[in-house]
């Protein structure tokens, strides 16, 4: 049988050796937690709490301050300190609650939980939607939402994206080897509320081992079935994972459910399953803190809002002096230039590299290799399109598919003449992106 | 710790092969071509391999000098243009030959477009056709010490029988670099290999050309004849090392496959109704022109517009 997969992606070096086989840890915050109202797509949430509130871990700390937005729950007992913008990973300011650590981690008592048997769909999807659960694979997209589109009986597939073809990033990894159940459970949770809907758990195929116990897990599980996918970056990219899972495709304008399809990342799953059996809030998530800069690079289960030092203290400080730090993978990820950052509902990884060959690259003249062509999962031509935006030529750049780059980085990485095609494309898609919305908002 | 300075957009990290990998590994795939040349042709050819390429670089340098811009020789792109233009000149052409050519390559065909990447045809070839028009009885004179007589593709076109043996070995007569079947197809495999190029191009090229010439070159399918057409003239050096050439050619995917067909076409369509014998270098320098019309026409559908369930 052919394998499951897509056209177009590329086989970078995977660097995940050098974190994979040590189990996650667990660490405790010690300084300030940060919290960003926004770190969510939708609107920012709206804090409920004020300065010199004594808050306990558990509690919510905002709430969601429209359709589109999640709430935010303290993850340590202590003091709010000040609401102000402090420094995110992206670089902007943005409004976040701070928290001065008490140390004691006192709990709320979480409500009550029935039996998932006994819960309702509504009582299920307000459960995430009170957890603050969002698209934790990077996107970060209300959980909610997507699992309440219009015509949940044409919901054919939920698919539990466990690619992880992100290099560097184990975290996925760690979840599946040490908590499979937790993963079953939550993807079962997803399953009730889609009757018609068939559960697939689509693992990439260089974690045979995953597989398998996956396999074992749910071999007799009815609706679920483990399917694995050719290793290839950008594998896990929703819409490719769609095509390699369900032969279905869809492009920028459309949704998953418009395939009749549901993706959700394995923090994702799992969250769901804090929220509904156990009735916690989304409080954790497990980075990887990787690279060659590190001394012990590992993943952690870290408390949201923990300061981006503490994770580096954690892996056992530097080694040597990282020349660029990247919050996230090597091929999506953000380059941080300051550690003073939160870790955030949608931070998976911290990677430290000592050597960054990409910014001092010279980009020279397009040779029209095609590379780019090759490579490129949406199966555009980001050689023109990067032509088309240096030019901010927007009739050319939409004609030719631009809106339909999912940004993955694959036409830079192959790009022998080192252009920084997706950067010319992304930023053009973000300009046309903003036009779009600001013609919105007028009407 | 004080403030990272290296911040840049994603990706982070970056294939190997750069555009100087490449060249000089095209340069390293016509070795074979080139030593059996030497070989075949004796040291004249050497040398004149020697001014052609020293003539491509020194004009990119002088030029780029004189502009006051970057100079781009390290990228090898030069080399690789002179290399394959004295391959296409026979051994019996002066020294100032490859130096009329290689000026006109670089400067005329190359710099005065843009430089690498801009040019809509390739230099090389640009320069060949140049020369052939300009100074048709050096450019068509192919004795030499160890040859005389007609080339095996003109002596075909006559009429006459041909060794195909000697052909696809290369000891006959012809430019420099095109005669050997077997030194080109070692140095494509090497490309291949490297997946430098691919087989779309010289694939549809050559059984385009199988089938044009089977059809329409009054021999039906003769395998003796359609051997020869194979091993004779500039047709393996063009398919495997100048259709191919990045640049001027479609990026596409279903482009190439069209610029191949086409190729094949208007070779088989010069070699069997042109008055020359010969049809490689016009019909590449013709698709060339084509490029940006068969790219227009064979964009390909982004991800997800063909439908759902496509």
């Amino acid at each position: 049988m052919a394998k499951l997969t897509f056209s177009g992606g590329i086989h970078p070096y995977d660097g995940k050796d050098i974190s994979k086989d040590k189990p996650m840890k667990k660490i405790l915050p010690k300084g300030d937690l940060v919290y960003p109202l926004s770190q969510h797509i939708g609107a920012p949430a709206k804090a409920i709490v004020e300065k010199g509130d004594h808050v306990l871990t558990g509690q919510k700390i905002a709430e969601a301050g429209a359709f589109v937005s999640a709430p935010i729950y303290a993850t340590v007992s202590g003091t709010v300190k000040a609401i102000e913008p402090r420094r995110v990973v992206t670089g902007d300011n943005v409004m976040s609650i701070v928290i001065e650590n008490d140390g004691l981690y006192e709990e709320v008592e979480y409500p009550p939980v029935k039996p998932l048997e006994e819960m309702s769909r509504e009582e299920i999807i307000e459960r995430i939607k009170e957890a603050g659960i969002v698209g934790m694979g990077g996107a970060g997209f209300p959980t909610f939402i997507k699992l309440s589109p219009k015509e949940p009986e044409k919901i054919e597939y939920v698919i539990a994206n466990c690619a992880e073809c992100e290099p560097y990033l184990t975290s996925d990894y760690r979840r599946m080897i040490e908590e499979p159940e937790k993963l079953v459970e939550g993807l079962k949770i997803s399953l009730r509320l889609f009757d018609n809907a068939r559960g697939i758990l689509a693992v990439e195929d260089n974690k045979p081992d995953c597989i398998e116990l996956l396999k074992n897990l749910t071999k007799d599980e009815a609706r679920i079935s483990v399917k694995a996918l050719k290793t290839k970056y950008p594998q896990g990219a929703e819409r490719q994972l769609i095509y390699a899972a369900t032969g279905r495709k869809i492009n920028s304008s459309m949704l998953p459910a418009d395939a009749g399809c549901i993706v959700n990342n394995v923090d994702t799953v799992v969250a769901i399953y804090h929220a509904v059996i156990e009735g916690k809030p989304l409080m954790n998530r497990i980075v990887t803190v990787t690279g060659d800069a590190v001394n012990d690079p590992r993943n952690f289960i870290v408390r949201i809002g923990t300061n981006y030092h503490e994770l580096i203290e954690e892996a056992g400080g530097f080694k040597t002096e990282p020349a660029k730090i990247v919050s996230g993978g090597p091929m999506m990820g953000f380059a941080i230039f300051n550690l003073d950052v939160p870790t955030t509902k949608t931070a998976s990884a911290l990677l430290c590299m000592t050597e960054d060959a990409v910014s001092e690259m010279e980009p020279s003249a397009c040779i029209n290799c095609g590379r780019c062509v090759e490579a490129c999962p949406s199966r555009i031509v980001p050689r023109l399109l990067a032509d088309y935006a240096e030019h901010y030529d927007e009739e050319a750049f939409l004609s030719h598919d631009g809106m339909e780059c999912c940004e993955c980085g694959c036409c830079s990485y192959v790009c022998p003449a080192k252009r920084q095609l997706t950067q010319a494309i992304k930023s053009m898609r973000k300009m046309q992106l903003a036009k779009k919305n600001a013609k919105k908002s007028a009407k | 710790m004080s403030d990272l300075m290296k911040v840049s957009s994603n990706p982070h990290i970056r294939a190997k092969s750069s555009t100087s990998s490449i060249m000089a590994a095209v340069v390293i795939a016509l070795l074979p071509a080139a030593g059996f040349g030497i070989y075949n042709f004796g040291l004249d050819a050497l040398i004149l391999i020697l001014v052609t390429v020293l003539s491509t670089v020194l004009t990119e340098y002088i030029f780029e000098k004189i502009l006051g811009k970057k100079v781009t020789i390290g990228d090898y792109s030069a080399v690789v243009t002179g290399l394959l233009l004295a391959l296409n000149l026979p051994v019996s052409a002066p020294w100032w030959i490859g130096v009329i050519g290689g000026v006109f390559a670089i400067l005329v065909v190359k710099l005065l477009f843009g430089g690498l990447g801009q040019n809509f045809m390739n230099p090389a070839l640009g320069a060949r056709c140049f020369l052939l028009i300009s100074f048709t009885s050096i450019m068509t004179n192919f004795d030499c010490d160890a040859y005389t007589g007609a080339t095996p593709l003109a002596a075909l076109k006559s009429g006459e029988a041909v060794n195909i043996f000697n052909m696809v070995i290369g000891k006959t007569s012809g430019t420099i670099g095109e005669t050997s079947m077997i030194a080109i197809v070692i140095g494509a495999c090497f490309l291949i290999m490297t997946g430098i190029i691919d087989l779309r191009i010289p694939g549809s090229y050559i059984v385009s050309f199988v089938i044009f010439i089977s059809l329409f070159g009054g021999r039906g399918f003769d395998y003796a004849y359609i051997s020869a057409h194979l091993a004779g003239g500039g047709l393996m050096l063009g398919a495997f090392f100048m259709a191919t050439d990045y640049v001027t050619r479609p990026i596409t995917v279903k482009g190439q496959y069209v610029y191949g067909i086409l190729l094949g076409i208007l070779t088989g369509i010069f070699r069997v109704f042109g008055p020359s014998s010969e049809g490689v270098s016009y019909a590449i320098i013709l698709g060339n022109l084509l490029v940006p019309l068969i790219e227009k026409a064979t964009l390909p559908t982004a991800f997800g517009k063909g439908g759902a369930r496509a």
